[in-house]
Formats: structure tokens, sequence, C-alpha cells
């Protein structure tokens, strides 16, 4: 595949991927109302058994897998195309360790993905597929986040999913073509500002549930 | 009789060039196909004319030494290009182009040649702006331009500091894109090392392969070389590192007579030498005169607490300024011709009032115009009625640098001064040579079938170009002249092809595998053992820095007969060293950048010598010739149009031995004059 | 004056060829002056080691006023050195200190192969241009000059873009050792003017065609090659770049046979 195309689905399945994140995020955010997980798993409820979202969920996986797919492609080419590499370093002088780290960050991102859909999705979705009826998720939260290695596990893939963010935002916008010096401060802002406050909030779950300030 | 013939064609000056157009042989296209044209040097006459060439059917092969064509050194060209558009409305014209460049080359150029790089000075524009080069553009969407020295018209184009940059980009576009069609063929990494002659005509070349140290053969029906000027004979000088005469003395070795070889130009804006491990010597933009005031103290003792640095330029109060060119020059200030101001800012530092820490520099200041010219003009836009002189350093200061912004921190970056603080440090140093092979109106050499193009030949600046005016004549030379003068030739080599169609003997069967080739290389393979033979001690560049000494005192900004004298000596006395202690280490099958410097320089330390003999034979002064005996007794240049009105066309006759050939130079449409720009 | 008082180690990376092993050696230098340029610094160091009898560093350099493009040292892990903005040939050894250590290696990029110590082979980029960084208009048949208007801006956009020099530090600075800067750069030129219009389509296509078939990288916006240009230019042009592209590819429509012989 042309090279431009390569970024362009990047960039494209980034945001889609994005959109996702605000999605599970806002309705995760509900166990902060603090009442028993009640609201939180109604709307898990609507997203679990709504057939419109059911069909999305598909796209969902097979945007993961694009992105994933891609990612792993653009790191081996882009190892190849410098066969020999330098002796000093001094990459930190034009551009930020996250950016060149993508594919690191993402590697990580993955096995964090696949943990916790080990922890949720996939559980949660074989019962529904067996017995036609969803897990009680609020209870598997606080079940698997009283593990203090796990919520140091989740934790880390929160810190992971930051620095990813942080770079990837911006650079699907730039990948699209998006690149307009009235409009960069936007992008950049808007992009650092969920790049904190999506990771936090996430990773504020497994803590809060950990110390029990949720119950 | 004369063994030049220049081949002006008849007819009316402003005629002359339509005239030939319309009657010049064709070469039809099929005929095309099979002529076979060797292009040496890729800058912006070898990029066009190999486009050109290319795009009218003929078979192209470029060679270059750089890795590729779009490093030729006419991409450091700073300041413009000058063509006779009138778009300003400011009285511009043909004529007046030609005129000013005559006259700009103290009347020792060829009126026809002249004028007919005039006539077509406004194509090239068109062609340009049509290939996509960025021209500076007023906010009207129309094409913008500046003054430069010598002219009172407003004629050269341009593209910020960059214009030689953007126009040798788009000639090395038209050049990949003939590439990419497959009618040129690319030799990036080449040097020619040697012309290749069959019964007296150029038939190709040897060149070797950098990277591998193999020599190759190359056929051509005609040979070109556009490979620059040799102003690193100098050693320093503001031409690129690679810049050589190697291909133009081959071909001079080979029967092509050498034009005018002493006139060179020194350019009066550089960037002053800073300690002997100086490398070459940067060129601050002419353009930077429209706006700089040049100045040396009136005292002596001022200049003297200056070098030591006693004291700053700042605390030097105005009355003891000497504006000298403002002094000398009142019509044309600080615009004069390169040559006049140069010898001007010599004269100064010669006479003690130098400003740097070796006395020789003096002052290029922006400080009037930027306050007074811009900062007022700013003020009085914001509606500050009497503004400080803070003010007024502020606001002149943000016009200055959105003019000349690059050239001010290119400055900063070489010499660690800050020039918006402080006056620039400027000093004359080599950058052009106007001499070069000889060619007649076809730009033909005298050996038939090898032509040369832009600076690598004399023919139209004359002992002295100016500004804007070199970028004009390689783009002039490649797009519109050779491409209908190599049609005289060629096409009596398809008369000559038909005539020997069947032959098994026939050149164009033979090609490369031709005795002449085999002897050819021969010699080169040869030559290139000598030199690593040698064994010697000392490195390259120790006898091109001692070559360079005796050629910038003896031979630069001032001559004089005894002085010339001494020089060639000298140079025979360095020459002879060199072959007996040179030092090139590693083979000639590798790429081995020492070995191709000690070819340059064993041609530079022949040519040396050549240029001493023009100059100690030119019994006058004329625009970069400089002769202390002929002056006037204010020291302007004395020119003697009774015995020296010719282009002086050397021949070789064996090492240091030169014949001496003049082409009368006839002034019709001008009237010869004394050249003055007070 | 000439001489200086700078003490330095030189590690330079040496390679005989192509095809042999190349490796860092380390050259200790002294008399360095802070006005010379970090070329002549190497002018020094070679002179040393011919007279040493050790065969010089080779290295490309020629115009020495920033322009040319032709110098590319990769030094202490950055194209053209620490400062900004610059060449090579335009670093001042007054950027050094005293006593400092300078690790020099080529640009390294499976598309740039290495010729000898540090010198590369980047002709991968002129075989881009000539798939399409030109306008095809043959000599003489154009009209003038002020035909058709362009505007300002638009000029001198074109031009910043059209500062490129071409020397590969944008490759070699890339984490992917991406060429995407430089052919942005030129198809940004030639998108942004008038005259560049007719081939805007068929001239991205084939470009980023070509530097793909070279074996660049892929470009992940790090932003390096940006900030390590000399000649400053803008990541908005990869942006438009990827735009033209985009546009280009979906509107390319299916070549009609016509079966040749045509006229």
């Amino acid at each position: 595949m042309i090279s431009i195309w390569k970024k362009v689905v990047m960039g494209l399945t980034g945001l889609f991927l994005i959109s996702f994140l605000v999605v599970h995020c806002g309705i995760n955010s509900l166990i902060f109302l603090n009442d028993g997980g009640k609201t939180f798993e109604a709307a898990g409820h609507f997203m679990g058994t709504n057939p419109v979202i059911r069909i999305m969920e598909i796209g969902l996986v097979i945007g993961f897998l694009i992105h994933i797919i891609d990612g792993f492609v653009l790191w081996y080419q882009n190892t190849k195309a410098r066969p020999q590499k330098y002796k000093a370093k001094g990459g930190s002088a034009n551009s930020t360790w996250y950016s060149r780290s993508m594919g690191l960050l993402g590697t990580l991102l993955l096995l964090f993905l696949i943990l916790h859909t080990a922890d949720f999705w996939i559980p949660n979705r074989a019962n529904q597929f067996t017995t036609g009826h969803e897990l009680p998720l609020f209870e598997r939260m606080k079940n698997i986040f009283s593990q203090p290695l796990w919520v140091v596990l989740y934790v880390l893939g929160c810190i992971s999913l930051f620095w990813h963010l942080l770079h990837g935002f911006r650079s699907a916008f730039q990948s699209l073509g998006i690149n307009h010096s009235k409009y960069n401060p936007i992008i950049k802002i808007a992009g650092t500002g969920f790049a904190i406050i999506c990771p936090f909030v996430f990773a504020m779950m497994p803590i809060t549930m950990f110390f029990g300030w949720i119950k | 009789m004369s063994k030049l013939d220049s081949k002006i064609p008849e007819g009316q000056l402003d005629q002359k060039w339509t005239t030939y157009k319309s009657k010049v042989a064709l070469v039809n296209p099929a005929n095309k196909r099979s002529l076979e044209i060797v292009v040496v040097g890729s800058g912006l006459a070898g990029a066009s004319a190999a486009a050109t060439l290319a795009e009218m059917g003929y078979k192209v092969k470029v060679f270059c030494f750089q890795d590729s064509p779009r490093r030729a050194h006419s991409i450091a060209a700073q300041g413009g290009i000058n063509a006779a558009k009138n778009y300003q409305n400011d009285g511009d014209s043909i004529y007046r182009l030609f005129y000013d460049t005559i006259k700009g080359g103290d009347y020792r150029a060829r009126e026809a040649n002249v004028h007919r790089l005039s006539e077509v000075s406004g194509n090239i524009i068109d062609q340009c702006v049509a290939q996509g080069v960025p021209l500076a553009r007023e906010y009207g969407g129309m094409l913008s331009n500046r003054s430069f020295g010598g002219t009172q018209v407003q004629r050269t184009f341009y593209a910020a500091g960059q214009t030689g940059q953007q126009l040798l980009l788009g000639a090395y576009s038209a050049l990949e894109r003939q590439i990419g069609l497959g009618t040129v063929q690319m030799f990036s990494r080449h040097e020619m090392l040697d012309v290749v002659t069959i019964d007296g005509k150029a038939r190709g070349i040897i060149a070797r392969d950098l990277v591998t140290g193999k020599l190759e053969r190359h056929f051509g029906h005609a040979v070109l070389l556009c490979t620059g000027g040799y102003g690193n004979v100098f050693f320093l000088s503001t031409n690129a590192m690679g810049s050589n005469v190697t291909a133009a003395w081959k071909a001079h070795k080979k029967g092509a007579f050498f034009g005018n070889p002493c006139y060179t130009q020194i350019h009066p804006t550089c960037i002053p030498v800073s300690g002997d491990h100086q490398s070459k010597l940067t060129l601050m933009s002419e353009s930077l005169r429209n706006d700089g005031r040049i100045w040396v103290p009136k005292k002596k003792e001022d200049a003297e607490a200056l070098r030591t640095g006693k004291k700053k330029p700042n605390e030097i109060i105005e009355e003891d300024r000497d504006y000298y060119l403002e002094r000398r020059y009142p019509a044309f200030g600080n615009l004069v011709p390169r040559d006049v101001a140069s010898r001007a800012a010599k004269e100064r530092c010669d006479a003690g009032f130098g400003v740097n820490q070796t006395g020789h520099a003096v002052f290029l200041d922006f400080t009037f115009n930027m306050k007074e010219k811009y900062g007022r003009t700013e003020a009085t836009k914001l509606g500050i009625e009497k503004p400080t002189d803070d003010q007024l350093k502020e606001l002149g200061q943000a016009v200055v640098k959105e003019k000349y912004g690059n050239l001010f921190d290119m400055y900063a970056q070489i010499t660690g001064v800050d020039p918006y603080e402080q006056p620039m440090m400027i000093y004359p140093a080599v950058h052009y040579t106007m001499g070069g092979l000889w060619v007649d109106y076809n730009l033909m050499t005298t050996v038939p079938g090898m032509y040369a193009l832009g600076e690598a030949n004399f023919s139209d600046h004359g002992a002295n170009r100016l500004g804007a005016s070199a970028l004009m004549q390689g783009l002039a030379d490649g797009y519109f002249v050779i491409p209908y003068t190599i049609g005289a030739y060629l096409s009596a080599e398809v008369t000559r092809m038909s005539a020997e169609k069947g032959k098994t003997d026939s050149i164009d069967k033979v090609k490369t595998n031709h005795p002449e080739f085999e002897k050819s290389e021969k010699e080169v393979k040869e030559r290139i053992d000598r030199l690593l033979n040698i064994k010697g001690t000392k490195s390259v560049d120790h006898f091109h820095k001692q070559l360079g000494h005796v050629m910038w005192d003896k031979c630069g900004m001032a001559r004089n007969a005894d002085g010339l004298k001494k020089a060639i000596e000298e140079i025979r006395k360095i020459r002879a060293e060199f072959w007996k202690d040179l030092r090139v280490l590693g083979s000639g099958d590798e790429l081995n950048t020492e070995l191709e410097k000690a070819g340059r320089v064993a041609d530079f330390l022949e040519l040396g010598e050549l240029m001493c003999i023009d100059a100690l034979h030119r019994n006058e002064s004329c625009g970069g010739h400089f002769r202390e005996e002929y002056q006037t007794d204010e020291g302007e240049a004395m020119r003697d149009d009774d015995n020296f009105a010719y282009a002086a066309a050397w021949e070789y006759k064996g090492e240091g031995q030169f014949e001496l050939n003049k082409e009368e130079l006839k002034f019709e449409a001008i009237k010869i004059a004394a050249r003055s720009y007070k | 004056m000439s001489a200086g008082n700078m003490n330095l180690t030189l590690k330079v990376w040496r390679q005989k060829n192509t095809h042999s092993e190349g490796k860092l050696v380390t050259y200790p230098i002294s008399g360095i002056s802070p006005d010379m340029s970090f070329l002549e610094m190497i002018d020094v160091l070679n002179e040393e080691l011919i007279n040493k009898g050790q065969e010089p560093v080779a290295f490309d350099h020629d115009c020495r006023e920033g322009i040319c493009g032709m110098c590319s040292m990769y030094i202490n892990g950055r194209a053209h050195g620490p400062k900004r903005a610059i060449t090579t040939c335009q670093l001042h050894m007054r950027s050094f200190k005293d006593g400092d250590t300078i690790v020099i290696e080529p640009w390294k990029a499976k598309s740039f192969p290495i010729i000898k110590d540090l010198v590369v082979d980047r002709t991968a980029f002129d075989r881009i241009i000539a798939k399409g960084g030109y306008i095809s208009v043959n000599t003489g048949s154009v009209k003038d000059a002020n035909n058709i208007p362009i505007p300002k801006d638009k000029v001198d956009e074109a031009l910043e873009a059209a500062a490129c020099i071409g020397c590969g530090a944008c490759v070699a600075t890339c984490v992917n050792s991406s060429a995407m800067l430089f052919v942005s750069a030129k198809i940004s030129q030639l998108a942004l003017l008038p005259q560049g219009q007719p081939e805007r389509n068929s001239r991205v296509l084939s470009m980023v065609e070509q530097m793909d078939h070279e074996g660049f990288g892929n470009c992940t916006n790090t932003g390096a090659c940006e900030v390590e240009c000399p000649k400053e230019i803008s990541l908005e042009n990869i942006a438009r770049m990827n735009r033209e592209f985009v546009m280009a590819s979906l509107t390319k429509k299916k070549k009609k046979n016509t079966g040749g012989g045509a006229g």
C-alpha cells in the first residue's frame, strides 16, 4: 500500500478509536455517581443489547484490527528503512520521545487491550452468547480492581494511552492533511486536553475502587 | 589572416539575431535522434541547454562532478537576473540593457553577442515563470523588480536572496523531466578529464567515474562545455570548493583558444577573511548596497583604534566618517559597478583606513537608512509625530529584517557579530571570471563541434560583468542561443553522415573505439598515475594556497608589470614543486577526493601563468583588469582603445607557451567612450 | 590569529566503500579556532592526516555557503549539527566548547547508501524529481511572464517550499527515514502556482509512488524533519501533500485504452 494511504488509514482509524474512547469513558464514568453501579449497568445494558450498537461494535473490532495491523506494517517497514543505526542519538532535540515511540506505546496498549478484554468484554459477550445474560459488570470491576497488581497494570495501560494519544490525536489531523496555522492551536489544545482527561478518568476507576471510594 | 572568425551575421545590429534564426540550417527530427550531444556541467547553462536540446529530439548525455545536477554553483547566486522587460515603465529597453552591459564591460565585449543576450533576456523570465519558478511579485500579482549596480533602471527579477537557486532548480526540473523521459542520460559524480578530438573535431570526452575511479569514453557529435568559471585559481573565492577550470583547460590544450583570461571580477561585498584556516569566502548580496552605506574613518588614528578594538564603529561621529563612494561617484554613489567599488575599497585600505584586525575591511552601514529612510516612513505610517531615536531604530530594523533578514542571519552566523547592532564589515573577493574559452557568435570554440556556454566562455561581459547578468547569460546561452546555433554545425554533420553511410570506418560506427579515444584515455590514465606516484610530502591544499597568494597579491584587484613578471616566475616554481613534492594518498580506483583536487590544482597552476601573461600584455586598465601604471591622477582606470580594443585569444603551444590572437572589437551601435559613473 | 586554542576529540565514521563495514575512529585535534567553520575544522583534520600519511576523511561539500545542499554530516546525533536552520558548512566552531567530544556520522538510510566515510548516495531524490517534480513546458512555447498574475502570498508560500536544498537532512533525522518533507516541498511549490495545475494530480501520484519505490520509510509525524531542515521547510507541506494525494487518488479516472496510433 502507498505510504500516504497507510498514514491516512492510521489517522482515520485513530480518530474512530478516539470516538470510541469518548463513549467508553463517558459510560464508565457513570460509576462515579456512586450509586452502586445502577446507572452504569443500565447504560451498559443498553450498549450491550441494542442491535445498532452491536453492529457498530463489529466496526469497532475491525477498526482496532486495522489500526493494529497498519501500525505493525509501519513499524516493520520503518525499521527496515534504516538497517544501520546511528551511534550517537540526538532525537530529543528535535522531537518528543513518545512521537518516536508510537510503535512501542501501541504494543503496550495492545497487551493491555488483551488483558482488558479478557477481563470484561470477552467473558461478558461469551456469557451473552451462551446464556443470553450479561455479567454483572460493576461487581466484576470491584473484584478485579481489588487486586493491587491489576490496579497497577491498568494504571500503566492508562499512562501508555496518555502518551499514545498525546501524539496520536494531533498526528491524525496532520495525516489527514489538516494543518493550518489558524486552527493548529485548537487541535493542539484539544489533543492535549483529551490525552490528559481520558486516561485520567480511566485510571481513576481502578484506583477509586481499590481504595473503596466507590461502593 | 587571423585564425579567429567570430562569424557575426551581416546586417543591422538589432536585426542580426532575427535574420540569423530564420536562415540558420535546421536538422530534421529523424536526424536529430541519431545525433548525440555531450554536455559537461549542469549549472544554468548546462541544464538549460541539455533540457532544451533533448526536447528538440537530440540524444543528450550530461556530466557533473557533484552528486546531483541540482548542486551546480549557479545555485549560490543571490541577487537576481536582469531582463529588459520594462515592467516598471522606467524607460528600460533592449537597447538600454545592451548599452549598460557594453559600458559595464568597459567596452571589451562583442556587440552582436551582447545585443542578442539583451534580446532574449525577456524570454528567459517568461520561460522560468512557466516552469514554476516563484519569482517575487507585487501585491497586484505582477512581477517585482529591484535595482542593481551600474544601471539606472529597475530590471532585476529576483526570488528573495536565492534567485540563482530558484532558476537553477527550474532548469534542473526541466532536465530531470528529460531524464525521466529517457532523452537525457545523466552522469553525476563524473568528472570530464579530456576532450577527444578526431580530425580536428570534438568527438567526445573521457570522464572519470568519481565513485569507482573508472575511466569512461563517451562519444558525441558535439561537446558543450558549461563548466563555469575559474575563480578558484585564487584559492579563496566565492566559488564553490569544487569549481574548477579542468574541463576548459583540457579543451584549451586540445586547441580551444582561451579568451581574456586576466578579466576577473572582484566582488566588493564579501565577508572579510578571518584567518589562515579560511577555505572560502562568502558573498553578501549586491542588493545590500541599495540600503547600506560604505565608509571608513577619515582619520587614521580612528582606523587604528578600530583595528585594535579600542573604539567601536558607533563611537565614530558622522563628521569623521568618509563615505568614499558617495564622495567620489555622486551620480551612482554606493551603486557603482563592482570593479569600481572593489578598487575604491582597496584604495582606502591600502592607504591605512581599513577597519578590522587585518586592516582589510570597510564598513557597510545600514544605520542611516534603517533609521532615516525606513524608520521615519514607518513612524509616519503609525502617526508617531516626533519619534525617538530608539523608536526609529526599532521600526527601521523590522523593515530591514524583512528585506535582508536571511543575509543578516548568515553574516551573524559566520562572523559571530550582530549586524543589526554593529555595521557589517566587508571586503572585496574573487567572484566571477569574465574570461573563458573564446567562442564565435555560435558559441563554438576554435575546435569545431566544441562549444562553451555560460561563465565558461568569454563572450558577453567584456572586462567586467554587471550584477544579475551572469544568470541571464547562462540561461540565454542554454535555452535560447545554442538550440539554434548548434544546428549550423550539426546540419553539416548530417550531410557528412549520409555521405559516409555504409562505410565501416565512419566515426558514427567506430565511435569510442577510435584510436584517438584510446590515446586520450591512456594520457588521462598516465596523468592520474603520475599524480599518485609523486609520493611527496605536501598536500594539494598546500600548493593551492601558495598559488592563491601569488595570484591575489600580483594578479588580483591591482596589477603591475613587475609584479606580474615575478608572479609568472613564482607560479612556475610552485608548479615544479607540485610535481615533485605532492602527496596524494589512496588509489585511483576508488572515491579519492584528494586525487580530484590534485588534478584540478595542476590545471590551475598552468592557467595562473596564462592569466598573468595576459594581464602583463594588456597595457591598459579596463573593468576588472586594473594596471597600476595606467590610471588617471584621481586613480580611475585608463583604457587604451587605440591599442587594446580587442579580445585576446590565447592559443596553447605547449607548457607555458601561448600565442596571442586578436579579435578586433568593432563598436557600431555604441560610441566608445570613457566609462564614468561620476 | 589563525590558530585557535580549542582541543577536541573527534569520532569520525570511516568506511572504505559501500560494501565494507564502517566504524567510528577517534582523532584528537587541537588548535581549533572558534571562527572556523565545521568543515574548515575537518580540513584541518585532513591536512593532519595527510601529513601523517593516513587517508583523509571523504566528505561531501561544495558551495560552503549553505545553499547547494551537498554537505551532509550527522553531528552528535543531529543532522547538520546542534544549531537550527543551518547546514553543516554554516556551523561554526564557536558552537562547541574546548574539550568537547564530537561524533560525526554520515546520513544513514537504506535509500542513501554510504559510498565512503561520510559520503552518501542521494540520487534517489533526483529519481523522485524525474517522476514529476517539474512543469511540462518546452523551451520557447510560453506566454509573457506577467500574463497570469499570481497573488503575492501564494508566490511567497511557494518560494518557502521551493527553498528546499535537497540535502537529505529530513531523511537522515527522521526515525523512519521518511522522505516526505523533501517530496512534499516540491509538490507544494507546484500545487500552489497556477502553472502547476495541469499536472497537479498526476504529479503527486507518481512522485509518491517513486518515493515508496526508493525504500524510504513512512512518515509518523514526529516533526523532527521540520526542526532539522536547514531551510525550515514546514510540516504544512506534508499535510498539503497528503491532501493532494488523497484527492488525486479518489478522483483518478481509469485510463482509457485509445489503441495508440492517434494523430
